[in-house]
């Protein structure tokens, strides 16, 4: 499984229409765009409260041109399951379901019905966009929050770590579970044309770290930038686990070495919600990512 | 059979397509035979373990908005948990039928009847039956998905099983023959459904309205309710063509054309209250009583015209609301235009026997007769 898709693989086709209700600089609503351009018109969207509940703007006016079934904040995991049992009832076996939700639904209050239908293997993707807050209330601290992150609940920034949700999937062994980040769509791109077309039953997971002009305190136009340099210092690592192994993926499977990897500060100092952090808090942070590194690097290879 | 059990044979025999459900005393055994049908091929519905009773409701959501009928089961601290997403359904007029076996509230833990918990749902855009014995549990259950998808109303329907006196009562019950019922129930056409996720012709379903639209949309399901009465009346009527046995609709009137004190009840008790009625005849007293089986819609027109002869009338309330009283009472107070007494009895799963409802169809006589009606009486309070 390492085919990865070109940008010619992806149809011009649009499945959401331009004059959305997204921010200038939204990465959530850019890998949406791609995200339907891989699974295409058979598809239809589980959306819990989350910024895209925003972003598909005003009744009767929607920019989705496919079906999407708004639902309560920690419920997009089961309302999914239903509609995969109805789908599956009615022998539409070629209509696909796409759950697709915010860290906070994913990480905090919808980790519940994520983890039951995870342990149930339900046969649908789930997609959480991760922008690492509340954004859609106001940047308020998520369980995916980094540490020292400043947000308006963590005025002098988080003390806690991010929560790793992929690991959690992992540990439910369902068939695909795979990290991405919007700044590299074609690997996001590659990673859901993979899930979609495994000839495997069962919940597929894609974690995809979604930079957040207004949240993260960055110009609108470096949403890419940002994007990258959180691979790029390794903050991010990108990797699919399948088969009860893990692989780096995209650019991130160059950076196993230290000395490959761009210094954090990089990172960070981009960032207005880093703008507190002293010397010292830098350090500790780029002592995190090295540690996660190492610890990571332990993973690989290692195929149960 | 057990009101439980009888529940699920109904849902069987109505051959819904997703189950989704989470177990809690005292439901548990509607979704194991449930289980236990889909299991064994009797069913070809799909079941789905969930987590919990808010992803239950979820999921019965999403699967109707894709076309399946859909049902689940819970009850008290399970519904509570479940709340959001069933005003969810009501609001978003999405057809799932549930079966609540109304239980107290914790804390303190009780597993005892009470109905408190399915009146907290009243506001949920929802139809809202009452069983009063195991056979009408099989009934309503059947019933609720017709009056659920009917196209004239096409919101969801819940049901209340009392406690153990319905929910683990084993009595004989009747079951229909598919071809009847198939007759009855046509399957569920998704042109019927007001929100389907179809891929040919996307929608979505539950985007940002504004204050400009939001008032229509609520006053749409007003509108449904307001023909929710006709709609449950059909059913009715319709139901005892194929099963050749009398059915109540909104309400069960019993003995009231002359009475002189009428009890208002709903759920199991009423057959209680009943035979007081007739303990009381015998003893020369005048005493009939009015079973809602239906609470929401409402069917205010209906009990004040069973209760228009009568000097005083009785409601009992299994049920409290804090600071504002009976629930039902505070319903029917300023509608029925008769002196009303209030009676609050049986919470907690109190038992409640002929002889308390003798008790208190006496003592709403005595205090009409007195002409002061304003006091609230919890009934059997020990000191």
């Amino acid at each position: 499984m390492s085919s990865v898709l070109t940008i010619k693989d992806l149809t011009e086709e649009e499945f959401t229409l331009p004059g959305n209700a997204a921010c200038p600089g939204c990465a959530a609503a850019l890998s949406l765009r791609i995200a339907l351009k891989v699974l295409g018109p058979k598809t239809i969207m589980i959306v819990p409260a989350s910024c895209i509940s925003v972003i598909q703007g005003y009744y009767p006016k929607t920019p989705c041109r496919v079906p999407v079934l708004n639902v309560a904040f920690a419920s997009t995991a089961a309302a999914g399951s239903g509609a995969v049992a109805a789908l599956e009832l009615k022998g539409k076996s070629g209509v696909k379901v796409l759950c697709w939700a915010g860290d906070g639904g994913t990480a905090d209050i919808g980790l519940q019905a994520l983890s039951g239908a995870a342990e149930r293997n339900e046969n649908m993707i789930y997609v959480c966009y991760d922008n690492e807050a509340y954004m859609n209330t106001g940047t308020q601290r998520s369980g995916a929050t980094p540490r020292a992150a400043f947000t308006t609940t963590t005025v002098t920034g988080k003390l806690e770590r991010k929560k790793s949700v992929p690991e959690i999937m992992i540990a439910h062994r369902i068939p695909y579970v795979a990290t991405a980040c919007a700044a590299f769509p074609l690997d996001f791109a590659s990673k859901l044309k993979r899930a979609e077309s495994m000839p495997v039953r069962g919940l597929k997971y894609i974690h995809l770290l979604s930079p957040c002009p207004p949240g993260w305190r960055f110009p609108a136009e470096k949403t890419v930038e940002v994007g990258k340099l959180a691979v790029m210092t390794g903050m991010w690592i990108l990797y699919e686990w399948y088969d009860g192994g893990y692989n780096l993926t995209g650019p991130s499977k160059a950076l196993l070495e230290k000395s490959r990897r761009r210094p954090l500060k990089d990172y960070l100092s981009i960032q207005g919600r880093f703008g507190h952090l002293k010397e010292e808090d830098l350090e500790s942070l780029q002592r995190d990512v090295d540690e996660h590194w190492e610890e990571f690097s332990k993973k690989l290879g290692i195929r149960a | 059979m057990t009101g439980n059990h009888a529940v699920a044979y109904g849902v069987r025999d109505a051959s819904a397509e997703v189950v989704a459900a989470y177990p809690i005393t005292p439901q548990t055994q509607i979704v194991e035979k449930l289980a236990e049908f889909v299991e064994k091929g009797e069913m070809r519905g799909r079941y789905i373990r969930v987590e919990s009773e808010h992803s239950a409701m979820a999921a019965c959501i999403a699967a109707e908005a894709c076309g399946a009928r859909s049902f689940t089961a819970t009850s008290s601290h399970g519904l509570l948990y479940m709340s959001e997403m069933i005003f969810w359904a009501g609001l978003g007029s999405f057809p799932v039928t549930m079966a609540v076996v109304t239980r107290t509230l914790a804390p303190p833990w009780s597993i005892w009847n009470e109905h408190t918990d399915i009146l907290s749902q009243r506001d949920a855009g929802w139809v809202i039956m009452m069983c009063e014995s195991a056979q009408e549990a099989y009934d309503t259950a059947i019933q609720a998905f017709r009056i659920a998808e009917d196209e004239r109303l096409v919101q969801p329907v819940m049901y209340g099983l009392d406690a153990f006196s319905v929910s683990h009562t084993a009595e004989e019950v009747d079951l229909l023959e598919k071809k009847d019922v198939e007759g009855y129930l046509p399957p569920l056409e998704p042109s019927r459904l007001r929100v389907y996720m179809d891929p040919e012709n996307p929608g979505t379903f539950g985007n940002l309205v504004g204050p400009d639209r939001m008032m229509e949309i609520r006053h749409s399901i007003k509108e449904a309710f307001d023909r929710a009465r006709v709609v449950i009346k059909d059913a009715v009527r319709d139901y005892e063509k194929i099963s050749g046995r009398r059915q109540v609709g909104l309400i069960e009137e019993y003995r009231c054309s002359d009475a002189e004190v009428v009890m208002i009840t709903t759920g199991a008790s009423s057959g209680d209250a009943k035979d007081a009625a007739d303990y009381l005849r015998d003893e020369g007293v005048r005493a009939g009583l009015v079973r809602l089986r239906v609470i929401r819609p409402l069917p205010r027109e209906e009990i004040s015209d069973a209760v228009k002869g009568a000097k005083v009338v009785a409601v009992v309330d299994r049920d409290y609301s804090f600071g504002y009283g009976g629930i039902l009472a505070g319903e029917l107070e300023g509608y029925i235009g008769k002196k009303m007494c209030r009676f609050v009895a049986g919470l907690g799963g109190r038992d409640l026997t002929p002889e308390d409802f003798k008790g208190i169809a006496m003592k709403a006589l005595e205090m009409g007769e007195k002409g002061d009606v304003s006091k609230e009486i919890w009934w059997g309070l020990k000191g």
